[in-house]
């Protein structure tokens, strides 16, 4: 037994009874990354002395009262601001931001639950990307199979759970990026509702639909940690006023009863036959557990994926404006005029799918082409956010996969965008929505990859999403079993 | 059919501030012709009466209090500028 | 030989002045050193998100509804899309197509008449940072002032001349200071104009192609820069050229405008509503609770000045050019004063003061109740007009007490009927040739023999009894 294999309560029953220290968590957490981080990549900056320092200090003032997630170490994706540690979101433009001056409120709220930030982790370039390939550092690999890509845009954040380097992580979400690589690299993974958690000092993607989420090895650890990061910030105007449940109690109670709507678009052509099983599986699972399932229908989900990459590429066209060589970050070597300046140090800094996605949604602002394309879009958003309240009127949860296909194969898809935006399309309508989605695994394909299953909650309905997602856990195997990379957790 | 020309990709690249190279117009010019017309699809459903959603979540009025407040320094705000000059942030003019 | 019409619209961008900044929590300050104001929200840090300062969308409300525009219910911002190195975020977050304000409209008055000039809107906005060009081919940017809460009024191309454009600014301005949400200081910067102008040949409805002026440094600039354009586009027209949509400034030293750049197109500024910031919806109670706080303004105050307290129209247009001197007025008859007299103290003796030191009304020593009570003791007869001047200039330097000032400068006038004619019968004994003189139609003589009795008095004497009192003695004689 390695220490990765305890849950956060059983870790803290041992921290309480002198059984571990912090240090030894700390301690595991950089062994295991020292082992296998060469194969998995997931980590882009360590902050082993300074995580090594606190966790003393934690071992020091540890008292009866101390948070569930006193003294963890944990991984943080490299979009999600870190006072004093370098944050770069895997981009060549931020290479140099080693103190972003802030914390991220919810690094702000993970630091008052004493947890330990071990380092910063892989995404691709600013979350756009679905494989961690549109790294400009390095491409994270898939801890089942290093041939595979772990998913993105937070494969980092995934990898590292799954490779046993971190007890937890935080990620985030724009169209699918928690909840597909969770999926490919059978980790727990939650898109919180749209406005649960700050995203104060997240480096915005798309502002109207990013979410930062937790990424850990179970779902009672997820809720955990949900806990610690949701609530009204009033550093963010879109952050919402609403009671936070106690998530953990949700756990306590079984599905009986439970309706459940699975939507026929997604388990139509183009989803894997080993995942549509693993699916169908499932639901004959909950149906022992003494839930109902129906088929219905969410009829504008095929229209997701493109009003999904006009509105995020345009917000992401304004939103990454700013990186312009002038107050941080890299500027061009070359010795311009202003306008040069500007561009030079745009075109070095970003990576061809940020570029892409720039130039995408600047076309869909631009004059002549924002009604048919933006607003367009904007109203075909409310057509699938309809979509969803109408199933929602008769059904408590909507279940179905996470993608439609297991981890795909490094190189396969890079250079081809609209397959690998295809990717997406079981994931972006939720972000739509703006309701909250889990990836729990469900099974794993012949070939020994992880499959997800994704359950889809009402606004603000964390809880149900959880006890559904605990229920199915405790009735099944697949969260036990293990990557074999070597080492202790093999 | 909706198409995209060179020159609106080299007109959309400089609104962006994007130096492109030729080879880079040109694969542009071919991915984002295919995004876009694959983004034709959204001309099946007739949004004519439907109202375009930018919140998801229905909140009014969000505002702080007139408080100000002291957070980082001077030096702080400088500290990751690519170029200074006498406390503050140095960009090479415009060349007319 | 064409006749033309000019037409003339105009941009200003008024500064609230806020506590803090319209999105963060900065201070709202002028003259801090570079960068001192300054926090990760205003540079534009990657993750920092806006939130709204409530008072900055209470004081464009008090603004727009000063100028009579209609409030918007429902109305939200946007994102204005531009580099430039001032711009941290790269987007100006503005409001696009639902301004606070539409539908305003102010009263303008130029040799007499009076002219409402439409306003097409009034919406808020941040400012940004400050660029400065060094000759070095570098240019400096202090942040400072980015995020300062902005409203940028927009005219109806209503105005027709270059004056109406002086005019519109002058009260504009006065209308704004009155709220008390902007000082308008345009050496500051707190006050902006950019100015459009086109001309066309009179009777024709479309607009001629208009020329844009910027970077106007004070309001007679506006108006030299808007005559000079008026008049080059003419001789463009009438030598046959074309106008072209340009960006032009006002040069001080040549009087000239000159050419910026040709506008190619319009700009693409990719708006696109904010999704960091949610709508904002102003019901009628906001609506109200703004309206309340809106003090009189100067058009009904001039009104009142005429009908209630009986000034002339120009006395009344003096003291409410600025809501302190109006206010400094109002406070001295509220002390007793005489609303004439103080009116003809504030635009001679006080406004030359003021003028000459370079200051402020309110940066004056002495209270509206102390020229209230200077001008009592004249009214009463306790200092003569020219005693009250050594008064005044005691008073406006080191402040006080008037009545205290008389007693300890010995400044009271001898009104003793009993005590003056005594002296003058002396005068009028030792000097009888001027009685001589004065009755022979010498009316100099008389003056002397005031005169002499004033220095007999060191000054002291009640100049009116004096005369009085020489010319009952020179009869008795």
């Amino acid at each position: 037994m390695s220490l990765f294999d305890y849950t956060l309560k059983e870790l803290q029953e041992k921290l309480h009874n002198k059984e571990i220290t912090v240090s030894d968590l700390v301690d595991a957490s950089y062994t295991r990354i020292h082992e296998v981080d060469d194969k998995i990549q997931a980590f882009l900056t360590l902050n082993e002395e300074e995580a090594r320092k606190q966790a003393k200090e934690l071992d020091e003032k540890l008292g009866s009262d101390a948070s569930i997630l006193y003294g963890l170490p944990i991984g943080i994706k490299d979009n999600i601001v870190t006072k004093g540690l370098r944050t770069t979101c895997a981009s060549q433009i931020l290479d140099n931001l080693n103190d972003p001056l802030y914390d991220a409120t919810v690094v702000e709220k993970l630091k008052a639950e004493n947890t330990v930030t071990v380092g910063k982790l892989n995404m691709d370039e600013f979350a756009m990307g679905s494989s961690n390939e549109n790294s400009s550092y390095q491409k994270t690999r898939n801890p089942w199979n290093t041939d595979y890509v772990p998913g993105g845009s937070s494969g980092g954040s995934a990898a590292s759970v799954a490779a046993g380097e971190v007890f937890f992580s935080l990620g985030s979400d724009t169209g699918g990026s928690i909840r597909q690589p969770a999926a490919f690299c059978g980790v727990v993974g939650l898109k919180p509702t749209y406005g649960l958690v700050s995203r104060f000092g997240l480096v915005a993607f798309a502002s109207s639909l990013d979410q930062i989420g937790p990424l850990t090895r179970t779902v009672e650890d997820n809720a955990h940690l949900l806990q610690a990061i949701v609530g009204q910030d009033k550093m963010d105007s879109t952050s919402a006023n609403v009671d936070i449940p106690n998530y953990s109690d949700a756990l306590k109670q079984d599905v009986k009863g439970l309706r459940i709507a699975v939507p026929k678009e997604y388990l139509q052509e183009g989803v894997n036959p080993e995942v549509k099983e693993a699916v169908l599986a499932a639901l004959k699972q909950y149906e022992e557990l003494g839930a109902t399932w129906e088929e219905v229908s969410l009829p504008h989900s095929k229209y997701a994926v493109a009003a999904y990459y006009l509105l995020s590429s345009s917000e992401a066209s304004a939103n990454l404006a700013r990186f312009d060589g002038v107050r941080y970050g890299v500027r061009t070597e070359k010795r311009v005029d202003m306008l040069d300046m500007f561009k030079y140090s745009r075109s070095e800094g970003f990576g061809d799918e940020v570029k892409r996605r720039i130039m995408l949604g600047t076309f869909a602002l631009s004059s002549g082409y924002y009604d048919a394309y933006y607003k367009k879009a904007q109203k075909v958003r409310t057509l699938i956010k309809n979509d969803f309240e109408k199933v929602f009127e008769d059904y408590d949860v909507i279940v179905g996969p996470t993608t439609p296909t297991p981890a795909f194969k490094v190189g396969e898809k890079i250079d081809d965008p609209l397959t690998m935006y295809a990717n997406d399309i079981l994931t972006i309508p939720v972000n739509l929505a703006g309701v909250p989605g889990i990836s729990i695994p469900c099974g794993f394909s012949s070939e020994g990859l992880p499959i997800g299953l994704q359950i889809i909650g009402k606004h603000f309905d964390e809880s149900t999403i959880y006890r559904t997602a605990y229920a199915f856990e405790q009735a099944t195997d697949h969260h036990n079993r293990r990557p074999n990379l070597g080492g202790d957790l093999s | 059919m909706a198409d995209i020309s060179k020159e609106q990709v080299k007109h959309v690249a400089n609104l962006a501030r994007l130096a492109l190279t030729d080879e880079e117009v040109e694969k542009m010019t071919k991915q984002l012709g295919d995004i876009i017309n694959y983004a034709e699809l959204l001309n099946e459903l007739d949004t004519e009466n439907v109202k375009p959603t930018t919140h998801v979540l229905d909140l009014k009025n969000v505002m702080r209090k007139d408080e100000p407040r002291d957070w980082i320094s001077k030096e702080d705000a400088l500290k990751n500028a690519p170029d200074q000059k006498d406390g503050q942030f140095r960009v090479p003019s415009i060349l007319d | 030989m064409t006749n033309f019409e000019t037409v003339i619209g105009l941009e200003v961008h008024v500064e609230l002045k806020t506590n803090s900044k319209i999105f963060s929590p900065s201070p709202n300050a002028f003259g801090s050193e570079p960068n001192a104001n300054v926090n990760p929200i205003d540079l534009g840090y990657p993750g920092v998100l806006p939130v709204l300062n409530e008072e900055a969308v209470n004081y464009a409300m008090k603004a727009a509804m000063a100028i009579n525009c209609e409030i918007a219910t429902d109305t939200k911002f946007d994102r204005k899309n531009y580099f430039y190195p001032d711009n941290p975020k790269a987007y100006q977050i503005s409001q696009f197509d639902q301004p606070i304000g539409e539908n305003g409209w102010i009263e303008i008055e130029v040799n007499g008449e009076k002219k409402k000039i439409g306003i097409t809107r009034l919406h808020l906005e941040e400012d940004a940072g400050k660029l400065t060009h060094n000759d070095d081919g570098y240019s400096l940017v202090d942040y400072n002032r980015q995020g300062t809460p902005l409203v940028e009024i927009v005219s109806e191309p209503d105005i027709r001349t270059p004056e109406e454009a002086y005019a519109y600014l002058e009260k504009l301005k006065n209308i704004i200071q009155y709220t008390g949400v902007s000082d308008c200081k345009m050496e500051e910067g707190s006050l902006r104009c950019d100015a459009n102008i086109s001309i066309r040949p009179v009777g024709q409805k479309e607009f001629g192609t208009k020329t844009e002026l910027k970077n106007l440094n004070s309001f007679s600039f506006v108006q030299k820069g808007l005559e000079f354009e008026e008049k080059r586009q003419r001789e463009v027209l009438l030598n046959g050229g074309e106008i072209l949509q340009e960006t032009r400034r006002y040069d001080e030293q040549t009087k000239e405008t000159i050419l910026m750049r040709v506008k190619e197109g319009s700009d693409d500024y990719r708006y696109f509503p904010e999704p960091d910031l949610v709508p904002l919806y102003i019901d009628d109670a906001w609506k109200e609770r703004i309206r309340a706080e809106i003090p009189e303004l100067p058009d009904a105050r001039r009104e009142r000045y005429v009908k209630e307290l009986d000034l002339p129209s120009y006395d009344a247009g003096v003291l409410t050019s600025t809501i302190e001197m109006s206010d400094f007025f109002e406070a001295s008859i509220a002390a007793g004063a005489d609303p004439k007299q103080a009116s003809n103290w504030l635009m001679g003796e006080v406004s030359a003061y003021m003028n000459k030191h370079q200051i402020e009304i309110t940066d004056l020593k002495m209270t509206p109740e102390a020229l209230a009570k200077m001008i009592q003791l004249i009214a009463d007869g306790t200092i003569s007009s020219k005693m009250a001047k050594k008064v005044f200039a005691e008073l406006v330097d080191k402040g006080g007490d008037p009545e205290k000032i008389v007693k300890e400068k010995g400044l009271v006038q001898i009104s003793d009927e009993g005590q003056l004619r005594e002296i003058i019968v002396g005068i009028l004994d030792a000097n009888e040739q001027s009685i001589i003189d004065f009755k022979n139609g010498k009316d100099k003589a008389l003056g002397f023999l005031v005169g002499q009795t004033m220095k007999a008095t060191k000054g002291q004497a009640n100049p009116p009894m004096v005369n009085k009192i020489i010319k009952e003695e020179i009869d008795k004689r």
